[in-house]
């Protein structure tokens, strides 16, 4: 990491601890549920922003991370013990979801992901006797750390935090590794890096996988913070605002899901003084960004860059040009 | 090794009622540079793919030191020490030179869960600077590999398939698109790789002073079939070849 953005990273650190005991409850909460969105984004920032695959299926591990949470917690396990079963969940149906990415790609891959998305929402709505189908599952605790209990909303963003922090220092190790430049020429060349000896079939199965445990792990957070779940936050509707998220900030910059999740989380609650109008305002702001910014947020240094070597190289081809003018 | 490195019986490739490769047999021995030349249309790349494990033959058998190796896939081919280049630039655009050179030999380093938090260089590092002096692209070693000139991608695309030094490395028409002053400088470094790593190469190329220069065996191959094979002396004497080439 560069000296900058490590610098940048020290100040939302701190941002991000200081500022939220100055909020209220409700502003304490907004933060909780931005970050459990950047965790999950960061997962499918993972598989379509640096493996180059589509998903259309990410609030289905979303929504059965909290699921598994919340029903295990309501049989009387511990969140300590739903979690790794989440988590375990999401890595196995992740892995079966890669599959039909070994034979489709593109909008075709897009749909059966969107597919498995609607079938999972199915589940959850209409298999009552486990999920309380439309009714949802109420009266979701929020797990203890060390015998700290952490039921107020402050605890509770911080434990959130602290999870976010981690999860991406995982996440930025694993993509410095040799894993990472795997993913990333799977996703610029896959025949090439086939014949280079990288197993495209695992990394793309993997991909998926790694992506649905960190959409889990949110899930499951998601389930504790809001303290109630029902289907509708897991449609096709929310994997498609989770994809918004992660190509507004960036896909395939690191720190992409932080505004991303900002903009999907954050700014339509920055935009309620429109009343009526947000949903046009939000939408408008979002076209707008696409057609100036069809990278991303993050792709503003790049772009600026790009601007100015093109500005340097006209110059020298004038300074050229002028010599052999004056010379001929 | 005494035997051939690559050894291939009577390979046959169809695309419906077009045989695009007609039972072609060959064999590279071991160190050796051997070119595959033909006209236009004369089955090269499909003879190459099939070999390469990117189609799938119809017929005939390829083997790797005395080992059956047909319809492996590209990526067990390349762990079993095979590697190539492509008729068009296949570098991976948005990664610097210097990890392109380090992801075309990773997977050689330890188990794949090995690799999964290991430093990103995979111990490589050393290996892919002397490659990125050995190829003269320092100065870009640091740049995204889409960035670079043509002339500089295509280095660095060569560059890739000898960084896992394999024993056989296919090159499919290296000097397509280069500058002319640049042709010399690859056949310079293949001879130096040839002669530091010891592999075999099978080169596809339509310049002849390339190919003449550079291998030390030719095959000669004419509507998908081969209509000669020998040094580069035999091959310009040959009379099928001139008339395959200039008509007779």
């Amino acid at each position: 990491m560069s000296r900058t953005s490590l610098i940048v990273v020290a100040i939302v650190l701190a941002v991000l601890l200081a500022v939220p005991p100055l909020l209220k409850n409700y502003g304490v909460y907004l933060f909780s549920y931005w970050l459990v969105f950047v965790i999950a984004t960061m997962g499918l920032n993972l598989t379509i922003g640096y493996a180059g695959q589509k998903s259309l299926g990410h609030a289905a591990f979303f929504g059965i991370g909290a699921y598994t949470v919340a029903i295990l917690m309501k049989a009387g396990f511990s969140f300590w013990f739903g979690l790794p079963v989440a988590m375990l969940g999401c890595f196995v149906i992740g892995l079966a979801l890669g599959a039909p990415a070994l034979r489709v790609q593109t909008i075709y891959l897009a749909f059966a992901t969107l597919g498995f998305n609607t079938a999972v929402w199915l589940v959850m709505r209409n298999e009552e006797w486990l999920t309380g189908g439309t009714f949802g599952i109420n009266n979701i605790a929020r797990p203890s750390l060390f015998g700290f209990q952490l039921s107020a909303a402050l605890h509770y963003y911080y434990f959130v935090l602290a999870m976010a922090v981690l999860l991406g220092a995982l996440l930025w190790k694993l993509l410095s590794s040799p894993w990472g430049k795997a993913f990333t020429a799977l996703r610029d060349n896959p025949i090439r890096a086939e014949s280079l000896g990288v197993n495209i079939q695992a990394y793309t199965l993997l991909s998926f996988a790694i992506g649905a445990v960190y959409a889990g792990i949110a899930g499951a957070l998601f389930a504790s913070l809001v303290e109630f779940i029902e289907p509708a936050p897991f449609t096709v509707g929310a994997s498609i605002m989770m994809y918004l998220m992660v190509v507004v900030g960036g896909a395939g910059y690191f720190f992409g899901p932080l505004l991303g999740s900002a903009v999907g989380v954050l700014l339509p609650e920055w935009l309620r003084f429109a009343q009526g109008w947000y949903l046009f305002v939000f939408g408008s702001a979002v076209v707008m960004l696409m057609l100036w910014l069809p990278d991303g947020l993050l792709s503003i240094p790049d772009r600026i860059k790009a601007r100015r070597q093109s500005r340097e190289a006209s110059a020298a081809r004038n300074v050229a040009a002028s010599k052999i003018g004056a010379a001929s | 090794m005494t035997g051939p490195l690559l050894k291939v019986t009577d390979l046959k490739k169809a695309y419906g009622a077009i045989q695009a490769v007609g039972g072609v047999s060959f064999e590279v021995m071991p160190g050796e540079i051997f070119g595959v030349i033909g006209p236009n249309g004369s089955g090269k790349t499909t003879m190459f793919n099939s070999v390469l494990g990117q189609i799938e033959p119809d017929a005939g058998r390829i083997e790797l030191k005395g080992q059956d190796i047909t319809g492996l896939s590209p990526q067990q081919l390349n762990q079993r020490g095979v590697g190539r280049t492509f008729q068009t630039l296949q570098v991976f655009s948005k990664m610097s030179v210097r990890d392109n050179l380090l992801v075309a030999a990773q997977e050689h380093q330890g188990s794949m869960w090995s690799r999964m938090f290991a430093p990103g260089d995979s111990g490589l590092g050393a290996k892919a600077d002397a490659l990125i002096d050995q190829f003269r692209i320092r100065h870009v070693a640091d740049k995204k590999a889409g960035e670079l000139s043509y002339g500089q991608q295509k280095l660095v695309d060569i560059a890739m398939a000898f960084m896992s030094e394999p024993d056989l490395v296919l090159l499919d028409e290296p000097c397509a698109g280069v500058n002319p002053s640049l042709v010399g400088g690859i056949s310079s470094l293949l001879k130096e790789l040839n002669k530091t790593q010891k592999g075999s190469f099978v080169v596809i190329e339509h310049n002849m002073d390339f190919v003449m220069d550079l291998c030390h065996r030719i095959l000669v191959m004419v509507e998908g079939k081969v209509i000669a094979v020998g040094t580069p002396a035999e091959i310009r004497a040959n009379r099928q070849v001139l008339d395959a080439y200039l008509g007779s």
